[in-house]
Order: C-alpha cells, then sequence, then structure tokens
C-alpha cells in the first residue's frame, strides 16, 4: 500500500517519502491521519525550538547559525520555515532557505519551507503535523521558523519547547509595540543586529519589562546579543537554550507541556472531524439555503436554526 | 479534500549574478497562486536537486544567463533520475539559443524553455497544463 511505503521511508529517513508525507499533510490529503497515526509511536523523541520575531528581524540566519552548531554537535537537525501566503491568490514565495544554503547539502538537515495557507498565528495548520514526520524520521531537533510576526501571532508556543523572540535594535519603540503578545511568550531573547546602535537601549528595555512583571516567574527569559554576520553571540544563544531545556526538565514543565499539548491536540482532533461531518452534510444542501433565507428575513433566528439543523445530522459518520 | 497546490522551486545555478528575471517569474506564479520556493543566487546542481526533493516539488524552473545551460539542465536531471526524483518536471529562462533548446528538449533535459520577451502568463499557463496533464496521467495508471 502507498501509505506503508512512505511511513517505512519516514521512518528510515529517506528525504523524498519524508517530504511527501509532509505535502500530503499540507494538501489534507485522505490519507493524512493513516500516516500520522502508524508514525505517532515513533515520535516524542525530538526537541522542538520555535524562532520568532518580526520580519526582517533575521530569523532564517540565525536558524542557519543554529544549524551550524546543532550539526557540530553531531545533532541531526528538520527545520520548517514558514512564509506567508497571499490572502488574495493563494500563492506565496518561499525565500527562508536562501540564508540556510551552507546546510543544503548536509544530509543530516532536512529543510521545508511551508506557505501560511489562511492561518493566522504565525504557522500553517499543518505545521504541526510536519514537526511530527521530521520527529518520526529520527530527528534529534527541530526549528521551527515562523512568519515574520506583529503582536499576537502567538501559535508557536503551542508546538516549541523553547521559543526563541528575535528582536532588533530600531529603538525603544520597536519594543513597545510589540510588548502585549510577542514579548510574553518568550523563553529566551534574542536581540540580534547587535552591532548596530541603540541595542542596548533595546536589551535594557526587556530587562524593565521583565522587572515589571514582577520576581515570582520561575523562569526568567535570559536575554543574549547577537550578529549573524560573524556569529558572534550564537553560541551563547545555544547555551541559553540549552539552559532552558534543563530547567523544563528539572522542573517537570516539559512533562506537563507535552501533557497539555497533548490534551488540546485531541480536543482539536475531534472537533475538527464533527467539524468536517457536519459540513460535509449542510453545506450546499438547498435545505440549508433555505434556512439561511429564514433567517435574513427574520422568520426565524439563528439559534434555533443552528439546532434544528444540528438535528437531523448524522453524526455517527464522524465515528468511522 | 483538500487544494492541491502547485509548487515550484526557482533556483539560479551558476555563476553569473542576474537575478531580476528569476524574481519576476517567481512573483507571476506566486500571483497566479502557487507555491514558490526561491533558493537565490549561485546554487550548485546538487543544491538545487536536494531543496527540490526537500521540498517536494512539482517544477523546477532555472534561470541561466551565463552560457552554461547545455551542461547544467543535463546535470540536474542526471541528479533527479539519480535520487529517484525524475518525475519532477525541469523547464528553464534565459539567453539560450535556438538549437540548443531544441537540443535540451529532444535529450529530455528540459520541458521547456523560455526566452526574453516570452509574457510571464504564457508561463503561468504552460505550468498548469503540465500539470493537469501529469495529475490525470497518475489518475489513469492507478
Amino acid at each position: 500500500m502507498a501509505d506503508q511505503r512512505i511511513v517505512d521511508g519516514v521512518l528510515s529517513g529517506d528525504r523524498r517519502m519524508m517530504a511527501r508525507a509532509i505535502s500530503m499533510i499540507e494538501n489534507e490529503d485522505k490519507d493524512k491521519h493513516r500516516i500520522l497515526s502508524a508514525l505517532f509511536p515513533h515520535t516524542g523523541k525530538a526537541y522542538v525550538i520555535g524562532i520568532t520575531g518580526a520580519p526582517g528581524a533575521g530569523k532564517s540566519s540565525l536558524v542557519d547559525r543554529l544549524l551550524s552548531i546543532l550539526r557540530s554537535r553531531g545533532l541531526t537537525v528538520g527545520v520548517i520555515a514558514v512564509d506567508p501566503t497571499s490572502p488574495f491568490t493563494g500563492g506565496a514565495i518561499l525565500g527562508d532557505r536562501i540564508r540556510m544554503q551552507e546546510h543544503a547539502l548536509d544530509k543530516d538537515v532536512f529543510i521545508r519551507s511551508m506557505g501560511t495557507r489562511g492561518s493566522l498565528g504565525g504557522l500553517s495548520r499543518a505545521t504541526k503535523d510536519a514537526i511530527q514526520v521530521l520527529d518520526a524520521s529520527g530527528k534529534d531537533v527541530v526549528v521551527v521558523e515562523t512568519v515574520g510576526v506583529g503582536q499576537s501571532e502567538v501559535d508557536i508556543i503551542k508546538y516549541a519547547d523553547t521559543t526563541l523572540v528575535v528582536l532588533t535594535p530600531a529603538g525603544g519603540d520597536s519594543v513597545q509595540t510589540i510588548k502585549a503578545g510577542i514579548m510574553e511568550i518568550a523563553d529566551v531573547f534574542v536581540v540580534n543586529k547587535a552591532d548596530l546602535p541603540g541595542a542596548d537601549r533595546t536589551v535594557a528595555e526587556i530587562n524593565i519589562m521583565l522587572d515589571l512583571g514582577g520576581a515570582t516567574r520561575p523562569w526568567r527569559p535570559p536575554i543574549v546579543r547577537t550578529v549573524t554576520i560573524d556569529g558572534s553571540g550564537t553560541d551563547e544563544m545555544y547555551a541559553a537554550i540549552l539552559r532552558h531545556s534543563e530547567y523544563l526538565k528539572e522542573s517537570g514543565n516539559l512533562e506537563r507541556l507535552r501533557k497539555e499539548r497533548t490534551r488540546r491536540d485531541v480536543v482539536d482532533l475531534i472537533e475538527y472531524r464533527i467539524k468536517s461531518t457536519v459540513w460535509e452534510q449542510v453545506h450546499g444542501s438547498p435545505e440549508f439555503d433555505d434556512v439561511v433565507a429564514r433567517i435574513v428575513s427574520r422568520e426565524t433566528d439563528p439559534y434555533s436554526a443552528a439546532l434544528q439543523i444540528l438535528r437531523q445530522v448524522n453524526l455517527d459518520r464522524c465515528k468511522e | 479534500m483538500g487544494e492541491r497546490k502547485i509548487r515550484v522551486l526557482v533556483a539560479k545555478p551558476g555563476l553569473d549574478g542576474h537575478d531580476r528575471g528569476a524574481k519576476v517569474v517567481a512573483r507571476a506564479l506566486r500571483d497566479a497562486g502557487m507555491e514558490v520556493v526561491y533558493t537565490g543566487l549561485h546554487q550548485t546542481p546538487e543544491q538545487v536537486v536536494e531543496a527540490a526533493i526537500q521540498e517536494d516539488v512539482d517544477i523546477i524552473g532555472l534561470s541561466i544567463l551565463s552560457g552554461a545551460h547545455m551542461t547544467i539542465f543535463p546535470r540536474i536531471c542526471e541528479l533527479l533520475k539519480e535520487n529517484s526524483a525524475g518525475d519532477i518536471m525541469v523547464i528553464g529562462g534565459g539567453i539560450i539559443p535556438e538549437e540548443d533548446i531544441r537540443e535540451l528538449i529532444s535529450n529530455g533535459n528540459a520541458s521547456a524553455i523560455f526566452t526574453p520577451g516570452t509574457a510571464t502568463s504564457e508561463i503561468v499557463d504552460w505550468i498548469r497544463e503540465a500539470m493537469r496533464e501529469k495529475v490525470s496521467h497518475k489518475e489513469g495508471v492507478s
């Protein structure tokens, strides 16, 4: 069976089959769940590092540097780099690989670019499952690079064990503007382009923000300065990631994090099944159009109509 | 169920640094709703093929202005076959003489070559048509 060939291929690290599996996930292939379920027993080993930050902050270049460090320690790495999909045409330019050329021929590095395809949280819907594929293929570390984010695209924390937030010294204003969502999710702050003027001020701003948060947090995110052109500070960045991963393990938080994640995944899957079952039966049916018309003309209200429709849906189908 | 998106790798192998054409084409394909993996300048054939495999693209588009096309196209097709990825189509653009185009296509080292002056819509249409044929062929087999 074609599924089995892909599963076996992924488990043995066959790059073509890994790529194929990720495409099937992205395209919502009907065999997607069967493949993921066969891969699942082989997952849970990879450590997931997330990198997020504004467009042009240097995320891809930092991933490139991180790849060199991880490889020099003998670790195998999978990378998922997400770039935005056009809301108008559905097309995308995926350009994160440009910065990672040095690792293009390393057989122990697998880089996959993805378009967001309508997701608004900084990742694509398929990212989570693509991480599973790379994990099952035996990669020690999976690095996930988000799209360039603004304030509230924080989906990365749902999947990353350690999240890096990359900032640049563009003055205190940039810190101010992204304060609300992004500033809360960092396990490690990276001030990149630290050779530019204003880096000290950016570091100070982050420290002030952290101090305001009170001393009750068991993990205070360290702040590292990096310059990707010459690689300075990137070893410190890696050391900070390691410290965080040790903290997670020792405090028992890694266990807790993964349990929460699993719980959410299962709920998501149940929701997805129910949603698609209902949608298949309701969408496009003449009765549904009729109900919509009656709601618009105020003959009935949407709340009663929803209940009425739901009573007619056969939910047994989502249990198959 | 889901929508099958066309994925194209746009690469610029070899030593010349003129990437305007590659960027114009990449942009046009994006506007046609395709996912374009753009790998930038100075790619070796090995890098192009490895990226095409990892990204699971349907088509590789090469921009070559340096005159090295008679070496690069065959090398990339050879590497694709070695990696059992011969189903990935290779197309190209650039300053390539008529007789070389004929030879590349008749030897199976390129599926299409678009020379300067080609409208981007022509490239988009060609890719869509080629993909339709590929998909219907696949369905016919299985």
